[in-house]
């Protein structure tokens, strides 16, 4: 359609916007455009926000029935960064599905690591039986991982509103969490760090230090955004009463996270439903009653205050084991232990020479086990489970059946973000097309989770 | 939670743009509530910051010109990654030049992106690759599908495959970033033999495997010298076996 001359055509679109106008805009100028809806004098204007917009937090398709500037219907259009992880995960062993399920919330990445390995683990009844170090590392990785997307959450909240200051403060805490993860896992996102019996490998030398020296500086990231923030004015006029979805309305849409505790409720798997051995830290669960983008914006920096003193907990908790010598992360049973030492040496990082030694040279049951463990993977018992654990932005399910093979029959993640972006239209509906942006980086939905 | 909810909700319910004396009003029950999020320990501020509390972000800002700036100057100077980082792979060798591959295929088994392709050879008494029976006679890593999970490093089973910290892989084609066997290999370290060549006289792959090998022996660079006299590696790898050859005598006297 020419820029010049807007014309409009009728449109059999997606299901209700049969009979309004289509208008395909390249460039030129919105009067022209909005002279020619007004000369047609529809009543209704549909308008597309995404998936190429730079304020809808990803991919993520937002249509809008507008009335001058209020919004009088929003919905979600999703699907444009489906990459069918579920799916591929049927024909990947129950070890090469971390690698996959990973890739889900690319924010929160450990979460869905942990919440799949936790599963199996239930699967395969070994619960009890995963090193303690191991859920230590798991809890320290998620509670840096938790500030991590809420400083995504925030920062990039605060770019959609303009305020680039806040995106750039808090992606620049939020490096020294990736440091940590790079220095540990050896990626910055992506990991596959957590594996089903324990995590791939025991912490760097000197880790516990680096992360008791990033502290410091992660808590002043945390105070200085929320010095720009909560007292400022623009920000307070930007979020206040804006995505108001009280709880009645959360619990209704399956909301959870920030969005169901900022609406009052103190929702949170880590004390409702203990996992990884949560019930033995000192936190609080974190709630507001503003159930709007203000509040939520608050629970998070809350939230991820908390997450800091988690962390400083499991520090204890990991030097004093440190002083007692080396404890293992994989669970001893070998028909299950992923089957690798790694090391780094001058020729980079692989398989240790006592590793070696052991499986080439001297127990060639560990090396049967090394080559079935690695070709074909172990068999979990037929049957499902559902395992359930709190992702920085609401509940994460893990629902995965064996049908006593090698690799899972079905897996299906109940991913945070998709059930919460179930609110947008009504957060949306009634208010103006600018609140439309604020509601949606309140709700933080990650789109890689959303559409898996 | 035992503060939840302080009196907070009336003041979240406005919706209209701020004009100042509201933004004033605002800003003290804000100050008021105060103690609610701020866990820190900083709560206890005094009248004058409360009443700068809605432009506090200035002075952050204004700090923020004395510290020293976090960027990177990445392409002009590198800071390097954590020795763990999974960077582009490399295939190793032994100290005298053998493969440490044996083209078991472990690798590309494990490997979730069917980024790997391997095909293994047999080694044969005048050309042998690596200790033991097999080699890896063709071995692809194809980067455009590699996720770098590191799971083929921890499968193979002669820390043939490792990962180094080289992350700059960028190239302008698809089959430019299939990387090749001879891409792969970790360059011939000064005194190491090319292969192929046989192992050393008297060893077998275990002696290999358990990691006793550290050089190359005189019949080996006898055995390459009467095949490939123009073989570039032959002078060095003749000296560090003579070395070696003169320390064990020395050693038993």
């Amino acid at each position: 359609m020419s820029s010049t001359t807007p014309s409009a055509t009728r449109g059999a679109g997606p299901a209700g916007t049969e009979g309004v106008h289509e208008f395909t805009a390249t460039g030129g100028d919105w009067d022209q455009i909005s002279a020619e809806a007004e000369r047609l004098g529809d009543e209704r204007i549909v308008v597309n926000m995404g998936p190429q917009h730079p304020s809808t937090h990803g991919v993520l398709r937002v249509v809008l029935e507008i009335e001058g500037e209020t919004v009088t219907e929003a919905r979600a259009g999703i699907g444009f960064l489906h990459t069918g992880i579920e799916k591929n995960m049927e024909f990947r062993t129950w070890t090469q599905g971390v690698t996959f399920c990973t890739r889900m919330d690319y924010v929160a990445p450990l979460f869905q690591e942990a919440g799949y390995c936790l599963a199996v683990e239930k699967l395969l009844d070994i619960t009890d039986d995963v090193p303690e170090r191991a859920t230590l590392i798991r809890v320290l990785m998620m509670e840096l991982n938790r500030v991590a997307s809420h400083m995504v959450a925030i920062g990039s909240g605060g770019n959609e509103l303009g305020a680039t200051t806040m995106m750039t403060i808090a992606f620049r805490d939020r490096e020294e969490i990736m440091r940590i993860f790079e220095a540990v896992t050896g990626l910055r996102m992506n990991h596959a760090y957590i594996r089903p019996g324990g995590v791939a490998q025991d912490l760097a030398p000197g880790t516990t230090q680096m992360v008791r020296d990033a502290i410091p500086k992660i808590r002043n990231g945390i105070a200085e955004l929320e010095k720009i923030t909560l007292a400022n004015p623009i920000f307070i006029g930007r979020q206040q009463g804006v995505g108001y979805l009280p709880l009645a309305g959360a619990i209704a849409l399956g909301a959870a996270g920030p969005i169901l505790r900022a609406a009052g409720l103190p929702f949170d798997l880590r004390r409702t439903q203990p996992y990884c051995g949560y019930e033995t830290y000192d936190f609080e669960i974190v709630t507001e009653t503003g159930a709007d983008a203000y509040a939520r914006m608050v629970v998070r920096f809350r939230e991820m205050r908390e997450s800091l003193k988690i962390v400083q907990q499991v520090l204890d908790r990991l030097e004093a084991q440190d002083r007692q010598g080396k404890h293992p992360v994989m669970v001893a049973d070998k028909k299950i232990a992923w089957p690798a030492q790694l090391a780094v040496g001058t020729d980079g990082q692989g398989n240790s020479l006592e590793h070696i030694k052991e499986i080439m040279g001297t127990s060639m049951e560990a090396l049967i086990h090394h080559f079935k463990l690695v070709t074909e993977g172990f068999r979990v018992p037929a049957g499902q489970v559902y395992q359930q654990i709190e992702h920085p932005k609401g509940i994460l399910g893990v629902h995965l059946v064996s049908d006593g093979g090698t690799r899972p029959y079905r897996a299906h993640f109940r991913d945070p973000s998709f059930n919460n972006l179930q609110t947008l239209g009504i957060m949306c509906e009634g208010g103006t097309i600018a609140d439309v942006v604020v509601a949606l980086a309140s709700i933080d939905p990650v789109l890689g989770g959303v559409d898996r | 939670m035992a503060d939840q909810g302080k009196g907070r909700s009336p003041a979240r319910t406005g919706t209209g743009k701020n004009v100042p004396a509201k933004t004033k009003t605002k800003a003290k029950a804000k100050a008021k509530a105060k103690p609610d999020f701020d866990v820190d320990g900083d709560s206890d501020k005094n009248a004058v910051q409360e009443f700068l509390a809605p432009v506090a972000g200035f002075g952050v800002t204004m700090s923020t010109l004395f510290r020293p700036v976090v960027t990177e100057q990445y392409p002009f100077e590198k800071k390097g990654t954590y020795p763990r980082y999974h960077g582009r792979h490399q295939l190793n060798r032994y100290a005298d030049g053998l493969e440490k591959c044996i083209g078991c295929e472990l690798c590309a088994w494990v490997c979730p992106a069917d980024a790997i392709y391997v095909e293994s050879g047999n080694n044969t008494p005048g050309a042998q690759y690596s200790p033991g029976e097999r080699y890896g006679k063709v071995y692809q890593i194809n980067y455009l599908r590699c996720i770098f999970c590191a799971l083929c490093i921890e499968a193979c089973p002669t820390r043939a495959l490792t990962m180094t910290n080289d992350f700059e892989l960028a190239g302008t084609s698809r089959a430019e970033m299939i990387f090749e066997k001879e891409t792969l290999l970790a360059p011939l370290r000064s005194g190491m033999l090319a292969a192929p060549h046989p192992m050393i006289e008297g060893t077998d792959d275990d002696d290999y495997y358990r990691n006793e090998v550290t050089g190359p022996s005189l019949d080996q660079v006898d055995w390459v010298r009467e095949r490939r006299p123009d073989d570039e590696t032959l002078e060095a790898a003749a000296a560090a076996a003579q070395r070696a050859a003169q320390a064990t005598v020395g050693g038993a006297e």
